[in-house]
């Protein structure tokens, strides 16, 4: 089966959801005009990053009775579409989020698991982690949602893998740390995202994409970069970084079939094993 | 004054070097953004024939175009002559508009109150009117007070605070010395600028370097070490510099502290500017 994916690197302005409503709509229509099925946007691509205090002010609910979802929720009926928001529970907690919406409805909602605290990062302080790594159904086979921090935990992959995920979609807001002129061009953490992604993929065998946001807060800036990775470990396509782009690529999922053919990572992967493991040492741990 | 010119090492200047290109692009893009999210496409900016004010002026033309870049020479009367043919070289080569104001009239007025007024205070003064005329000239030209300092002086604390520091942005200042002296060649800037011994020309002779007491390169590959890779003061020592030499710098970098951070605010309220009133400085442009 052939997926054509739109990879949306927008600069989305913090606090500003009209705005960056709009520039969803406008890459969605064009996503649209090339044929693309489904299209994925960056982490917290409603609201932008640092949001900070305006936290509450910016939480939505992922519904018809949203008015930007409902807008969102409409386009999803002829492009499956992954967003980034804030979402707030019935008990006002808030979560950085990703949904996954196609043929009119909310089929998946992913709680970003692990909030970065350290460095230029204060998740935690601002937003409740998720608890649940789950993958779901869609007219494409079975995916998994990451945001960013959680794509950094091998164990994040390895569950959804385990879940029935062959294609990972991953969005960040990545800011760019460390410009050496010893690396390969590349920023430091674009390296090293590369090198997660493509693990990932190899390890995995199965297609990773990841959509990183571009523009600055402050003094930060968001590289973009953001990259398809074949279940071979292959970065196929790569957006150039600092700039607004909507990159399309069409995947091929016959292609996890081939890679497994030959390396047959997932037959021989043993799930009993590690989870008894694991068990041990935490039991150990807690001694 | 502290004298550390001995043998340093230089094993550590490869790791410091960088990617100029990539430099570029995410100040280049700096600079746009933060001049558009304040509403303006302009700026002003001290040129004062240096490496720093040359490369931030080279930048701030790609970034807003030249003919939006205002570049101001603030000659003091014991500025070096060479000061300002070095700046005019800069002006010529991008073709940026130009004003010239001299402040010996409104340094000295203050000055001259006070007989036998040391160096460190006539220096101050004359940083803190140049920032007074940029800010005066900013509201003129209607554009933002580009900032010119790196991050080796930031770190000493070798600046004026409300002097060169008072400015609306700063493209340069997590480049070390050595990193802009890099970013410059890369820029075009003409090479006797970056070649010349850096100077705030506050009076005849003076020297960054024998002012501090030792070289930047000696000094930002010490920096680099304590502050971007976190080594602890012996761990730095092992690297081959004098226990005595990063003691000095580290105290300096801690005992400046104040110059780089706003002033702390006493907090009695429910929600206080600072403590938990928290939006991004770009909170205003949205």
């Amino acid at each position: 089966m052939q997926v054509k994916i739109a990879l949306s690197q927008i600069y989305p302005q913090v606090g500003n959801l009209e705005r960056n409503l709009e520039k969803h709509l406008h890459h969605i229509e064009e996503a649209r005009q090339q044929q693309a099925d489904l299209i994925v946007f960056p982490e917290l691509s409603l609201v932008g990053y640092y949001v900070m205090d305006l936290v509450s002010e910016l939480a939505q609910t992922p519904s018809e009775q949203d008015p930007i979802f409902a807008r969102l929720l409409k386009e999803s009926q002829t492009i499956d579409i992954m967003v980034g928001f804030i979402q707030e529970d019935s008990r006002h907690r808030y979560y950085i989020a990703a949904a996954y919406l196609s043929g009119g409805k909310v089929v998946h909602i992913h709680r970003k698991v692990y909030l970065p605290t350290y460095g230029i990062f204060d998740d935690a302080r601002y937003f409740s982690a998720g608890n649940r790594l789950q993958a779901f159904d869609t007219r494409f086979g079975r995916v998994g949602m990451l945001i960013c921090e959680d794509m950094w935990h091998l164990s994040s992959g390895y569950v959804l893998w385990m879940d029935g995920a062959d294609l990972l979609l991953c969005h960040s807001n990545s800011p760019t740390r460390g410009i050496r002129a010893s690396e390969d061009g590349r920023s430091t953490v674009g390296r090293w995202v590369d090198v997660i992604l493509q693990s990932y993929s190899a390890m995995f065998t199965t297609y990773v994409v990841h959509v990183n946001r571009v523009g600055y807060e402050d003094g930060k800036n968001f590289w973009g970069g953001s990259s398809v990775v074949n279940p071979n470990g292959d970065t196929v396509i790569q957006a150039p970084y600092f700039e607004e782009t909507l990159l399309l690529h069409t995947i091929d999922l016959a292609q996890v079939h081939r890679t497994r053919s030959v390396n047959p990572l997932l037959r021989d992967e043993r799930p009993s094993l590690v989870q008894a493991e694991l068990e041990r040492i935490l039991r150990e741990q807690t001694q | 004054m502290p004298n550390f010119h001995t043998e340093m090492p230089t094993h550590i200047l490869p790791r410091i070097a960088i990617n100029v290109a990539l430099a570029e692009q995410i100040l280049v893009g700096f600079i746009r953004d933060q001049i558009t999210k304040a509403g303006l496409s302009r700026a002003v900016l001290g040129l004062s024939g240096g490496i720093d004010s040359a490369v931030s002026a080279y930048l701030s033309a790609r970034a807003l175009g030249a003919e939006n870049v205002l570049v101001v020479r603030m000659p003091y009367r014991t500025s070096a002559p060479s000061s300002y043919a070095d700046a005019q070289t800069v002006i010529d080569d991008l073709q940026l508009p130009t004003a010239t104001v001299e402040i010996t009239d409104m340094a000295d007025a203050l000055i001259n109150r006070f007989p036998h007024m040391s160096n460190l205070r006539k220096g101050n003064i004359m940083a803190r009117m140049r920032m007074v005329v940029l800010y005066d000239q900013s509201v003129e030209w209607g554009g933002l007070v580009m900032g010119t300092s790196n991050k080796t002086e930031f770190l000493l604390g070798y600046s004026t605070i409300y002097g060169d520091s008072g400015v609306a942005l700063q493209p340069i200042a997590d480049l070390y010395k050595f990193q802009v002296r890099q970013l410059a060649r890369h820029l075009g800037v003409p090479a006797p600028i970056i070649d010349k011994a850096p100077s705030a020309d506050l009076w005849d002779g003076q020297t960054d370097e024998s002012e501090l007491g030792f070289t930047y390169d000696a000094v930002d590959q010490l920096l680099y070490l304590l502050v971007d890779e976190r080594y602890t003061v012996e761990e730095a020592v092992a690297e081959g510099f004098s226990h005595d030499f990063v003691a000095h710098v580290w105290r300096r970098v801690k005992a400046n502290h104040y110059k780089r951070t706003m002033p702390n605010i006493a907090k009695v309220s429910d929600r206080t500017l600072g403590h938990d009133f928290l939006y991004l400085r770009d909170w205003t442009g949205r």
